[in-house]
C-alpha cells in the first residue's frame, strides 16, 4: 500500500470499521439465537441455530481483531459482554425483533445478502487480517443466503397469508437497508485505502440479488426511504438494549465469571 | 496428504512421531475421522521439541469443535513428551471440503453421511451440481430435507429410494 497521506487512514477509523463488522454479526447471531427451541421444525430449528453459530464465530475472529486495533487489551469477551448499547456500532437491521418466522428469513435474506457481497470484495482487502476472516466467512455466508432467499421464494409464491406476511416484513424491514449503503467517513477512508468496497457497487450487486429473489418470490420490493438510521454510529433503537441486558446479563452480575 | 497442507519433513523421529500423533486424535463430532482425515492440520513446525508450533485450521468460523481439538491435540503431544506444544490457530487459506482424504470420504460414507459430491476446485461444477448418494444404497434419487444438519458442515437430506434420511458433508 502507498504512503501517500490520502491513503493512510487512520487506526481509530480502521478499529470503527472492524468494530461494525463484528457487531453486525454478533448482534444478528443473538437473535437468530432466540429461535433455539422454538422454530417451526426441528430442521429449521437447526438451520437458524446453524446460521447463528456461524455468524457468531465471526463475529469472535472479528472481535479479537477490534481488540488488538484498540491495544486496551480487550478480549472479544470483554468486547462482546461489557460494553454499552451507544458503543455497539452494528447495522439497525440486525438488533430489530425476530416477528414470525417469515419476517425473521427476510431479515436474515437481507442482511446475508450484503455481507456477500462485503466478504466477497473484502478477500481482496488491503487488510490481511480482514481478507483472511472474509475468506472464511464467504463461504458460511453463500449458504445464509440460499437458505433465507429458499423460505422467502417459498413463502412469497406460497399461500394468500404467507405471501402477505412477508410482504408486510419486507414492508417494516425495508427502510432499515438504507443504512447498508449510506457511506460515510469511516467506509470512504477505508473504500480510499483499498481496505473495504465502495458502498455504491455493494448496492448495485445487492439490488440485483434481492430484486431476482423478490420477483421469483411474487414479492413486491417497497420504495427506498430517506429518513437515515445511524446504529453503525452506535446510535440505536430501543430493542438492543433490551436483548444487550439479557445477552449480557451473566458477566454483569458475575463479572468474570467461566464455565 | 491433504491438499495445500504443509508436506512433512520427517527429516526427525520426532517429528515425525508428532505427525503420528495427531493422525490418533479424532474429531469429537464425527468420531470415524480423524483431524489429519480432515486436512485441517495444517504445519507442524520447530527447531526442536520444545519449540514445537502446531497449526490447526477450523472447518466453520464458529465450530465448536475447533477448541475442544485445540485441547485434545495439546493434550496428546503433552502426555507423549512435548509439554510445551504451542497450538496456533490459522485462517488462511481456508479450509475446503476439497481437504478431506480419499480415505476419509469412504469412511465417511461407511459410516452413514454422503461424503462432499465434488471438488470445490473442479471447473465442471459451473455445470451442474453433480448427484447426491445415499450412503445406504447409492441410489441418486435424493432430496434435501434442510441446508443445515446435526452440525455446521453438514446438511440433511432423503433417500427417496430407500426412505432413509442421511447427513451430507457440505462442500465448502
Amino acid at each position: 500500500m502507498s504512503a501517500s497521506i490520502t491513503k493512510a487512514p487512520s487506526e481509530d477509523a480502521r478499529l470503527r470499521y472492524v468494530l461494525r463488522l463484528a457487531d453486525t454479526s454478533l448482534i444478528l447471531g443473538q437473535r437468530l439465537s432466540e429461535w433455539v427451541g422454538h422454530a417451526p421444525a426441528l430442521e429449521e430449528d437447526l438451520g437458524v441455530a446453524n446460521i447463528a453459530l456461524d455468524l457468531i464465530g465471526q463475529a469472535r475472529l472479528l472481535l479479537s481483531y477490534a481488540g488488538e486495533l484498540e491495544g486496551r487489551g480487550r478480549s472479544e469477551d470483554e468486547l462482546a459482554f461489557l460494553r454499552d448499547a451507544s458503543e455497539f456500532l452494528n447495522l439497525t437491521l440486525v438488533e430489530q425483533p425476530n416477528g414470525d418466522f417469515g419476517h425473521t428469513l427476510v431479515r436474515q435474506l437481507l442482511v446475508s445478502a450484503f455481507q456477500l457481497e462485503l466478504y466477497e470484495a473484502l478477500q481482496n482487502s488491503a487488510d490481511p487480517r480482514l481478507a483472511e476472516v472474509a475468506a472464511k466467512a464467504v463461504k458460511e455466508t453463500r449458504y445464509h443466503v440460499r437458505y433465507s432467499a429458499s423460505w422467502v421464494v417459498r413463502l412469497g409464491d406460497g399461500t394468500p397469508d404467507s405471501h402477505a406476511r412477508v410482504q408486510a416484513a419486507l414492508d417494516e424491514l425495508w427502510p432499515f437497508t438504507g443504512e447498508l449503503f449510506a457511506e460515510d467517513d469511516v467506509e470512504a477512508a477505508m473504500a480510499v485505502a483499498d481496505i473495504a468496497p465502495r458502498a455504491a457497487d455493494l448496492k448495485a450487486r445487492w439490488s440485483a440479488r434481492i430484486d431476482t429473489v423478490l420477483a421469483e418470490a411474487t414479492l413486491t420490493r417497497p420504495t427506498d426511504s430517506v429518513f437515515p438510521w445511524h446504529g453503525k454510529r452506535g446510535i440505536h433503537t430501543e430493542h438492543l438494549g433490551y436483548m444487550l441486558a439479557e445477552m449480557q446479563f451473566l458477566q454483569r452480575a458475575y463479572p468474570g465469571a467461566e464455565w | 496428504m491433504s491438499l495445500g497442507a504443509e508436506v512433512a519433513r520427517a527429516d526427525t523421529d520426532w517429528q515425525s512421531q508428532v505427525w503420528r500423533l495427531l493422525g490418533e486424535v479424532k474429531d469429537p463430532e464425527i468420531p470415524i475421522l480423524t483431524i489429519m482425515d480432515l486436512g485441517i492440520v495444517r504445519y507442524v513446525r520447530g527447531e526442536t521439541r520444545d519449540t514445537l508450533h502446531v497449526g490447526l485450521t477450523p472447518t466453520y468460523s464458529g465450530c465448536p469443535a475447533t477448541e475442544v481439538i485445540r485441547t485434545m491435540v495439546e493434550e496428546k503431544l503433552a502426555r507423549a513428551g512435548f509439554p510445551g506444544v504451542v497450538v496456533e490457530t490459522v485462517l488462511a487459506p481456508p479450509w475446503s471440503s476439497d481437504w478431506i482424504t480419499p480415505a476419509a470420504r469412504l469412511k465417511l460414507a461407511a459410516y452413514g453421511i454422503a461424503p462432499p459430491a465434488e471438488a470445490v476446485s473442479n471447473p465442471k461444477r459451473l455445470f451442474g451440481a453433480a448427484p447426491i448418494e445415499c450412503p445406504r444404497c447409492q441410489s441418486a434419487a435424493t432430496r434435501l430435507i434442510s441446508e443445515f444438519g446435526s452440525t455446521p458442515c453438514k446438511a440433511h437430506y432423503m433417500c427417496t429410494a430407500c426412505l432413509e434420511p442421511f447427513d451430507y458433508f457440505k462442500c465448502i
